[in-house]
């Protein structure tokens, strides 16, 4: 975007917030004035891994937010099209680090699209199952890094971290029990999905809901519900939802905006046609309001595991015929795209098939949804302090490993 | 010579005992909030994990003394040992015993808040000299909140010395002895001046939910930023000292100080200053941080207006009832 635009934007922002402070305003800014530049990260404790802000700052209210990116690129997608299709599974599960089993999801989805293939139902109802558990664990550590950005490492805010991190670990001893893997599961596969349910699980994962569920009301009495909590993020980094869409926001943070879009309802994959959830919106589209999307879905998901355990059909788990060598999954050609709701938003994967190679993707191109959400911080940034502008960038939730990619 | 000499002597005693206490007032916090966060707390050096603190100490010790280039020199080296020395300075006039007192200055209370005053000083010595944009910050917002929250305390601390008519501590705490503890004074002026003067020490201490000046998620660690070795080590130190303290001066001119039956004043003083200590880290472990400028609303548009009524409160109290002193 060009700099004038993003001045008059900063402008528009301010003044729909009825603040309108000329000295607030870049344009009016006197840049003779003393203004201090200050170097927000690489290496700070709440950027939430390796991210830099330069902060113009007029004593600690900031003037000016510029955004610095690639600090964690690892060139995932270059790889992924070196690697056969097989292959390429468990190397995305780093790109969104807190969520890895949607990020598996949304690549074999595409692989699946791109090659024809039908994912079995019971295959469908069990990806439910895992993507809404873990955006259960996913919106925990979000709340607990939240908090602990708010709240300092050193005080009540690292409590409600540790606490959010014993649920999200009963949920992790789950996926290990499933996959045998804590974090690169690489369960999902072309056609369907490589673990089935021990016998038990289901048991076992109810127990785990119930006990998360039980402790939500505690939750929310330490953070959604907290009077500090409320006094720091209440009004703070207002997104309206035009601007949200402009930029391609998704997920909470656009539905913390007041924009009813979810994926899961609007354009149904997997087995959301039959297990609807209900979409949480919020109108604030302050720092409250996203973290209070991601608070209310937990609850949602719980919901849905819980019908998901339900109605679990019997059958296969896997429509593809099994490869004896990784090359011999083979495309000739041809596009598309698969965009599902991750815990952070629309994660899209657009293939482009064949080229040199038949056994590895042309180009392999993932839209991560952190990256749009982290596109918001020059607009949305001018105008707080710098307290505010960390729990700005906590109330987005974005993660490094799938900015940079 | 001889009262000197006394007052020397208790007070090499007195200094040893904070400092101890400090040590195991780390090891008691770590536990306490590794029970609040559901782990265990240090359990590897010693039984129950006691030699904690001193593990740490040794180890931050051994660290390399380093120096920001640009620094500036003298102001950077000064800061943490003015700092432990203000700290400790508070603690000559509180009487932990009906003797047990360094110097029992005729204007303690004077004395103590001229003190807690000086404190500032090296924290913004701190931030200014380190040369770092974190530290700075850091030291603006220590003295903007040090500045504001000394008025409420003064308030405060101004109850108790009006009811008692002393500014001397351990004439506060003997009038308490005759009379009532001033936090469990009938309903105005004495239990809302405690909360308010726990209030405020939180705040002049740097504790969570007023720690805007180290703010370690927002400011990487504020003033202490560019500090290692034994110089971290007296900030460290000075911070615990601040707390205890202000626990002690709270638990003197609100709690009754030594007062309390059955054990010797000593015991009660201990347990009153104890309490106030370990209820500091409950709220550190609970709370989340304010923003500076929310800080800021608090002190002037609620606590200073209710310390100036209290105040009022007290006086009229004085004035209305003969005897009621």
């Amino acid at each position: 975007m060009s700099e004038d635009a993003s001045e008059e934007k900063v402008e528009l922002q301010s003044a729909r917030r009825g603040r309108v402070d000329p000295h607030l305003s870049i344009k009016h800014y006197d840049p003779e004035a003393d203004m201090m530049l200050l170097h927000f990260g690489p290496q700070h404790p709440s950027t939430h891994g390796v991210f830099r802000m330069d902060l113009h700052l007029d004593g600690e209210v900031v003037i000016k937010a510029t955004p610095y990116l690639g600090f964690l690129h690892r060139a995932v997608e270059k790889l992924c099209e070196k690697l056969t299709y097989v292959q390429q599974t468990p190397i995305v599960d780093k790109n969104d680090y807190v969520a890895p089993m949607t990020n598996e999801q949304a690549l074999n989805m595409a692989f699946e699209k791109i090659m024809n293939v039908e994912v079995p139902r019971r295959a469908k109802w069990l990806r439910v199952l895992l993507a809404e558990l873990q955006r259960i664990a996913s919106h925990l550590v979000a709340l607990g890094t939240f908090t602990l950005d708010l709240g300092g490492a050193l005080g009540g805010g690292s409590t409600l971290f540790l606490h959010c991190f014993r649920e999200r670990e009963m949920v992790l001893d789950l996926f290990e029990e499933l996959t045998g893997a804590r974090f690169h599961y690489n369960t999902h596969t072309i056609g369907g999905n490589r673990h089935d349910l021990p016998p038990g699980f289901d048991k076992k994962v109810r127990a785990v809901l119930d006990e998360i569920e039980l402790r939500i009301p505690d939750y929310a009495r330490m953070s959604v519900d907290n009077a500090i909590f409320r006094a720091r993020t209440e009004g703070v980094g207002i997104l309206d939802g035009e601007l949200a869409l402009e930029l391609g926001i998704t997920g909470p943070n656009l539905r913390g905006s007041g924009v009813d879009h979810d994926l899961r309802r609007d354009a149904p994959y997997a087995a959301y046609d039959e297990l609807v959830p209900k979409v949480i919106v919020e109108r604030g589209g302050d720092c409250w309001a996203r973290t209070k999307v991601r608070f209310d879905e937990v609850a949602e998901s719980i919901r849905l595991c819980r019908l998901a355990l339900d109605g679990m059909p019997e059958g296969p788990i896997n429509g593809y015929k099994a490869v004896r060598q990784p090359t011999q999954a083979k495309v000739a050609g041809g596009q598309v795209y698969v965009g599902i709701e991750t815990p952070r938003g629309e994660l899209g994967t657009f293939l482009i098939g064949g080229g040199d190679t038949p056994t590895a993707p042309y180009r392999l191109k993932i839209r991560s949804p952190s990256l749009h959400a982290l596109s918001a911080i020059p607009y949305i940034l001018p105008g707080f302090t710098v307290s505010d502008a960390v729990a700005i960038l906590g109330s987005l939730d974005p993660i490094m490993g799938e900015v940079d990619r | 010579m001889n009262a000197l000499f006394r007052g020397a002597s208790y007070g090499a005693v007195i200094i040893t005992a904070i400092l101890s206490t400090i040590a195991i007032g780390i090891w008691f916090e770590r536990k306490f909030a590794g029970r609040m966060q559901s782990r265990l707390g240090p359990t590897i050096v010693g039984p129950v994990g006691l030699f904690q603190p001193l593990a740490d100490v040794v180890k931050l010790l051994q660290k390399e003394d380093i120096v920001p280039r640009d620094a500036d020199r003298s102001l950077f080296d000064l800061a943490p040992i003015l700092a432990t020395l203000f700290a400790l300075g508070a603690a000559a006039v509180v009487p932990f015993s009906a003797t047990a007192v360094t110097a029992d200055l005729d204007i303690g209370v004077l004395w103590i808040l001229a003190i807690g005053a000086l404190m500032v000083i090296p924290t913004f010595m701190a931030g200014w000299a380190s040369n770092n944009k974190f530290a700075l910050l850091g030291g603006m917002r220590a003295v903007a909140q040090a500045v504001s929250y000394a008025v409420p305390l003064v308030l405060a601390v101004m109850v108790p010395v009006i009811l008692s008519g002393t500014m001397q501590v351990s004439g506060i705490v003997q009038w308490q002895q005759q009379h009532h503890w001033v936090a469990l004074w009938p309903v105005i002026p004495g239990l809302p001046a405690f909360v308010l003067f726990f209030l405020a020490m939180l705040a002049e201490s740097n504790r969570i939910p007023f720690d805007i000046p180290e703010a370690e998620s927002e400011l990487v660690a504020g003033i202490t930023t560019e500090y290692t070795g034994a110089k971290f080590t007296l900030f460290y130190m000075a911070e615990y000292v601040h707390t205890l303290v202000g626990s002690a001066v709270g638990a003197s001119l609100f709690l009754g100080g030594w007062d309390g039956p059955f054990a010797p004043g000593l015991h009660w003083m201990v347990l009153k200053t104890l309490l106030l200590f370990a209820a500091v880290y409950w709220v550190r472990w609970s709370l989340l941080r304010f923003r500076s400028d929310q800080l800021m609303d608090l002190c002037w548009k609620w606590l200073t207006p209710i310390g100036v009524f209290l105040v009022l409160a007290a006086a009229t109290w004085v004035q209305l009832m003969p005897g009621g002193r």
